[in-house]
């Protein structure tokens, strides 16, 4: 497997670099493969933009950061124009449908779904909206398996977490198995 | 005990540190050098080792002095800004040859600059940061795994050479994950400093031993004597015999330079047959890595010097890829620093082009490509 380049995307706090993390780690540890996890902020502990990359390949990983991306996940309408053009054509653009309007035109596919509010109003906290996507992206790409994902997730997270966190995860997977790509008939470029 | 983990290269730091027997760690946390305090503020305790969080970077530099000297294994870590504050001390460790670890983890500079941005400004400041002659040792690992190998190697140079050794690690590294394998205990060789065995009343402690590095004893053991940031002789008093001063000035340099076969290390990548060579170094060689694959798939005779060990500089494989390289690439994210030393050792037979980056972006495989 070549490189693939999976960036998670939002504003400080929403917890994507920590999505980020157990991703590569879950590939790293626990299916074999080589990752290698970055990451991009500013100086807010929270606010202000932020984002996680995370490189997958079965070769050796030697530049950190993305080239073209295969997935983006964007939490924010600020993140999706700062890194939609940044996917290779035929990629993936998964949006949170709340705080998302508009979406750039380009050559990839795109997921228009509700990530935060499924944290909100399913899973019962905002704060798992990062494992949520985490479970969304997981299902999405089968790239890394399940169980190494929750595998890295329960080293992760603080303990008393767990149960809470692993009904996102779930959650997340959940709304990877009903989502259906989104078509916009006023973005004439999309070719899938 | 072998394991595998997967750590920011910060983090590997503090357990290469571990690993080497680092039992004191004072600092003052700053962006992007906090994992390490964090991480040592954690594991210290639970091994009988001490961390104190100082009230600045200054003060951690003196306690780090004053703690190798009573015989730990002592480290600080910091960023651009506690760098700068630590330069007098580290002169002072210098020219008392107190064993010493600083981490580095640069930021975009001057001043408080950017916190949580990579750069490799303070390459020069390792260097010259400190005033007059002095040895530097700098080390600027570009993985995971190598912040962890490179700690133990810090701490081994330090203890044996009697000289403060400095880590340039660069956000990106700092903050990087990756799956690395921590080596079993005795797997890695593991250098303490050497003590006296002279009776008390005959201890001269700066008198030359083996490499001309001398046994200072740790303050405690029963030894006497005295400790001075002044130009001192083997008594260690303050001198101004000129001839004293000149040997003492020279043997600091000279100890280090005896020893640059241990202390240097560098990666030669595809570089026997290249015409085109890139000398990079921290997280710039792993894009610089990449540009090479890339330009040897399309048939071109590139390769790559990584510098792990960046002071003492790495005249040796420089010269030598100079003797069929026409071409030399410098990608760095500063304004031109090592570069001068590149041009310095090619001495003209080769083309120096440097690519500079201070936005405080990682320097991409793309910027180099387009120069190979």
């Amino acid at each position: 497997m070549e490189r693939y380049e999976v960036k998670l995307s939002g504003s400080g706090g929403q917890g994507l670099i920590l999505a980020g993390m157990i991703l590569a780690e879950a590939a790293a540890l626990y299916d074999g493969k080589n990752a290698v996890q970055t990451q991009s902020y500013g100086p807010e502990s929270r606010g202000g933009s932020s984002s996680s990359i995370v490189i997958i390949s079965n070769q050796d990983i030697d530049y950190p950061k993305a080239t073209k991306v295969d997935v983006l996940l964007a939490l924010t309408q600020e993140s999706v124009n700062k890194y939609a053009g940044d996917i290779k054509d035929g990629g993936i653009l998964i949006v949170d449908e709340e705080t998302v309007k508009d979406i750039p035109a380009g050559k990839y596919k795109i997921y228009k779904l509700p990530v935060i509010a499924t944290a909100r109003t399913q899973v019962g906290k905002v704060i798992v909206a990062n494992i949520v996507a985490l479970g969304l992206i997981a299902g999405l790409i089968e790239l890394v398996s399940i169980d190494a994902i929750k595998k890295a997730l329960f080293t992760r997270i603080p303990k008393g977490t767990e149960e809470l966190n692993f009904r996102a995860l779930e959650a997340g997977i959940n709304l990877a198995k009903e989502a259906h790509l989104t078509v916009d008939p006023n973005l004439e470029c999309i070719s899938y | 005990m072998e394991k595998e983990k997967f750590l920011q290269g910060n983090e590997a730091f503090a357990e290469g540190a571990l690993y080497a027997g680092c039992n004191f760690f004072a600092g003052y946390p700053i962006s992007p050098s906090s994992e390490i305090a964090e991480y040592m503020a954690y594991e210290l305790p639970r091994r009988k080792g001490v961390f104190i969080e100082m009230e600045d970077e200054i003060a951690s530099m003196g306690a780090v002095i004053g703690a190798s000297l009573a015989g730990a294994k002592a480290m600080t870590a910091t960023s651009g800004p506690g760098f700068s504050l630590k330069q007098e001390h580290i002169g002072f460790a210098c020219i008392t040859e107190v064993p010493c670890v600083i981490v580095d983890v640069m930021r975009g500079g001057p001043s408080t600059g950017t916190p949580t941005g990579p750069a490799q400004g303070d390459v020069m400041q390792a260097r010259w940061g400190t005033h007059g002659d002095h040895p530097a040792v700098a080390i600027a690992p570009s993985t995971v795994e190598e912040c962890f190998y490179e700690a133990v190697r810090a701490f081994n140079i330090s203890e044996k050479y009697r000289n403060p050794v400095i880590l340039l690690i660069d956000e990106v590294v700092g903050h990087m994950r990756e799956k690395i394998r921590i080596p079993k205990p005795g797997e890695i060789e593991i250098i303490n400093r050497r003590r006296p065995n002279e009776a008390y009343d005959d201890y001269l402690p700066y008198k030359p031993d083996l490499g001309g590095v001398p046994n200072i004893a740790n303050f405690g053991t029963g030894y006497r004597f005295h400790i001075t940031g002044l130009s001192h002789d083997w008594s260690g008093f303050p001198t101004n015999d000129p001839k004293r001063i000149g040997e003492l000035i020279q043997r600091l340099t000279k100890k280090v330079e005896k020893g640059e076969d241990e202390i240097l290390r560098w990666e030669e990548f595809m570089l026997e047959d290249a015409e085109t060579a890139v000398v990079a170094y921290g997280s710039v060689a792993r894009s610089a890595k990449f540009a090479v694959k890339c330009a040897r798939n399309a048939g071109k005779k590139v390769g790559l010097l990584k510098l792990i060990t960046i002071w003492p500089f790495p005249v040796k494989p420089l010269k030598r890829l100079a003797e069929h390289a026409r071409k030399v690439i410098i990608p760095e994210m500063n304004l031109g620093q090592i570069v001068l030393e590149v041009e310095r050792v090619i001495g003209g037979k080769a083309d120096v082009i440097p690519i500079n980056r201070v936005d405080t972006e990682l320097i991409s495989p793309d910027e180099i490509l387009v120069k190979l």
